[in-house]
């Protein structure tokens, strides 16, 4: 593994009497794609709700790029670059695509005050909007501008929903189930964005899908019932026992 | 596409001076008529379309129901009143410090509220305008139940704020003043990143928005228009009355803001006005009048759900597609 990126040391997470995350800890490298796997309620959202900043651990540090960023809220994690994805799509619904992603440039001028502008009107950002149109082209919703957010297609929110974490020009990109939902052809133009944004970005992905987390992961982390059960390569992960007994009856691994 | 936009924004600006210049000539109209008398109340209906403005702020463009506005309102109002007993009779010192107490209170109030949300955060506002209404009454230094009386208005310059229609005008510049402070802010950057959160708060956390210290701050400019608004409330009737601070004070603001229009720049004065105008209409025949009131809500609620400014903006759409 190269530099770790993120390193996440001893993260645990209770909600009453419920234990959802017990002890976990490994290192995404800086470069790899790193895949998050697990059975149905095994802790996956509720680890990258630790580690965006939308929920904090009852013990345990979050590392990201050398600096403990434990007690940061989600937008100050943000600026530092780690953005994230929502399983259930979290767009701006009654704005253009356009719009969507002219916030998510907006956000990412990191002086605080960029958006404390009280007198200039807005209208005449073009940089902005060039910005923005160059993302959605990069992702294949070029020409789609001017429609709502709201009115678009599954798959196409779910390219949106990325697109919009990827505007904020992230190191870190924290996908959450970035295929839930879609079709099989739909999946498969998400695996070829997700592959072409590899080359510049990290990536921690939590996927279902087991055909795309093992074309697209360079290393695995396996959550079961809480806790970690293995980090590795994709071999490595295939070859664990206590991963084949919680996957029992999977044929794809 | 922009042009269009620009077009309509002028003709919508060059309205509302319209209606300001109208507004303007009102008092020489009612003294030539012998209706001096109204000149004082049209004042008062002045203040109380600041104060709802200011609350519609909060509400409609940053989406936080808050049920405690009568907080703000009452200590600009209590700010006049307190200083004028210790001596400071200067418009130019003591509305400033309304503002700025009214500001500093929101800011406080605002911290540990605005990490509820829904009814809770209604709940919670509504809870620390009551404590201060308790304060207020409990301190005999600010006259308790009875509350401050003002000897006089504040002094403002060269101009004798006695004269009733000399305070009307200081009044409505107050007013026009936040109108168009409101109007740039609206338009500009942070008035998008407050519609934005408005829409969807999670996402805009999760593109990098301190969305707390953007609700925060504009929860804290309503407050100081309703500041500023206590502070003229308090040298219209030259008393800062513990009413101001009671929750039913809240509650007529926001029945205001909802009845002229929740979100509209202009739906907190029309609310002020349709109610104030109704209420002394009406008072004059039967001391039921909060029944013909209630019937007014139900109307607006069934005819113009979205409250009469946007009842009226559709109007003015309808004509246009037809010219």
């Amino acid at each position: 593994m190269s530099e770790a990126l993120l390193t996440i040391d001893g993260v645990s997470r209770h909600f009453g009497g419920v234990t959802a995350l017990s002890e976990v800890s490994f290192a995404v490298g800086a470069g790899e794609v790193h895949a998050l796997i697990g059975p149905n309620g095994a802790g996956k959202t509720t680890l990258i709700h630790q580690i965006s900043g939308a929920q904090r651990p009852d013990a345990g540090r979050i590392v990201f790029a050398g600096e403990d960023v434990t007690a940061l809220p989600m937008h100050a994690r943000v600026q530092r670059g780690m953005a994230r994805s929502w399983q259930i799509t979290n767009v701006f619904n009654r704005l253009t695509l356009l719009d969507n992603v002219v916030l998510a440039v907006k956000g990412r001028q990191r002086d605080w005050g960029s958006g404390f502008r009280f007198w200039k009107p807005v209208d005449d950002e073009q940089a902005l909007i060039d910005e923005a149109r160059g993302w959605l082209t990069e992702v294949g919703l070029g020409g789609r501008e001017r429609t709502l957010a709201g009115s678009l297609a599954h798959g196409e929110q779910r390219q949106l929903e990325v697109v919009l974490a990827l505007a904020t020009k992230p190191k870190l990109l924290l996908l959450d189930e970035p295929m839930a939902g879609t079709g099989p052809e739909e999946s498969e133009r998400m695996v070829a964005l997700i592959e072409k944004l590899a080359r510049h970005v990290t990536i921690l992905l939590v996927e279902h899908d087991m055909d795309a987390v093992f074309r697209l992961a360079d290393r695995l982390s396996v959550l079961v019932g809480g806790r970690l059960v293995c980090t590795g390569s994709p071999d490595e992960v295939r070859a664990h026992p206590e991963v084949r007994r919680a996957y029992l009856g999977e044929e794809i691994l | 596409m922009s042009g269009a936009i620009y077009r309509q924004s002028t003709r919508r600006r060059l309205l509302a001076a319209g209606v300001f210049a109208l507004l303007a000539l009102l008092p020489p109209v009612l003294q030539a008529f012998g209706q001096e008398f109204y000149i004082s109340f049209a004042a008062r209906v002045l203040i109380f379309a600041l104060a709802a403005t200011s609350l519609n702020f909060i509400v409609g463009f940053g989406g936080m129901v808050a049920f405690g506005h009568a907080a703000f309102f009452g200590a600009g109002a209590y700010t006049v009143a307190v200083l004028m007993e210790s001596g400071v009779a200067s418009a130019a010192i003591a509305w400033p410090a309304a503002i700025v107490v009214a500001a500093v209170l929101a800011l406080g109030i605002g911290f540990v509220s605005l990490r509820t949300r829904g009814v809770y955060f209604i709940m919670i506002t509504l809870a620390f305008a009551q404590m201060i209404y308790y304060l207020a009454i409990s301190m005999k230094t600010w006259g308790g139940d009875d509350g401050l009386s003002l000897a006089v208005r504040s002094t403002f310059g060269p101009l004798d704020l006695k004269n009733d229609a000399t305070f009307y005008w200081v009044t409505l510049a107050c007013l026009g003043l936040c109108l168009c402070l409101l109007d740039r802010i609206t338009h500009a950057r942070f008035g998008r990143v407050l519609q934005a959160i408005r829409e969807n708060e999670s996402r805009m956390e999760g593109l990098g928005y301190p969305v707390l210290g953007y609700k925060l701050l504009c929860f804290v400019i309503g407050a100081a228009m309703a500041g500023l608004a206590g502070a003229l409330i308090a040298n219209h009737g030259q008393l800062a009355s513990p009413n101001l601070l009671q929750w039913t004070q809240s509650g007529t603001l926001l029945v205001m803001v909802i009845v002229g229009g929740v979100g509209a720049l202009y739906g907190g004065a029309v609310g002020a006005v349709v109610l104030l105008l109704v209420e002394e209409v009406l008072a004059h025949y039967t001391t039921h009048w909060h029944a013909a009131l209630g019937l007014i809500l139900l109307l607006v609620v069934f005819r113009a759900p979205k409250g009469i400014a946007a009842w009226v903006h559709g109007l003015f759409a309808r004509a246009e597609k037809h010219e």
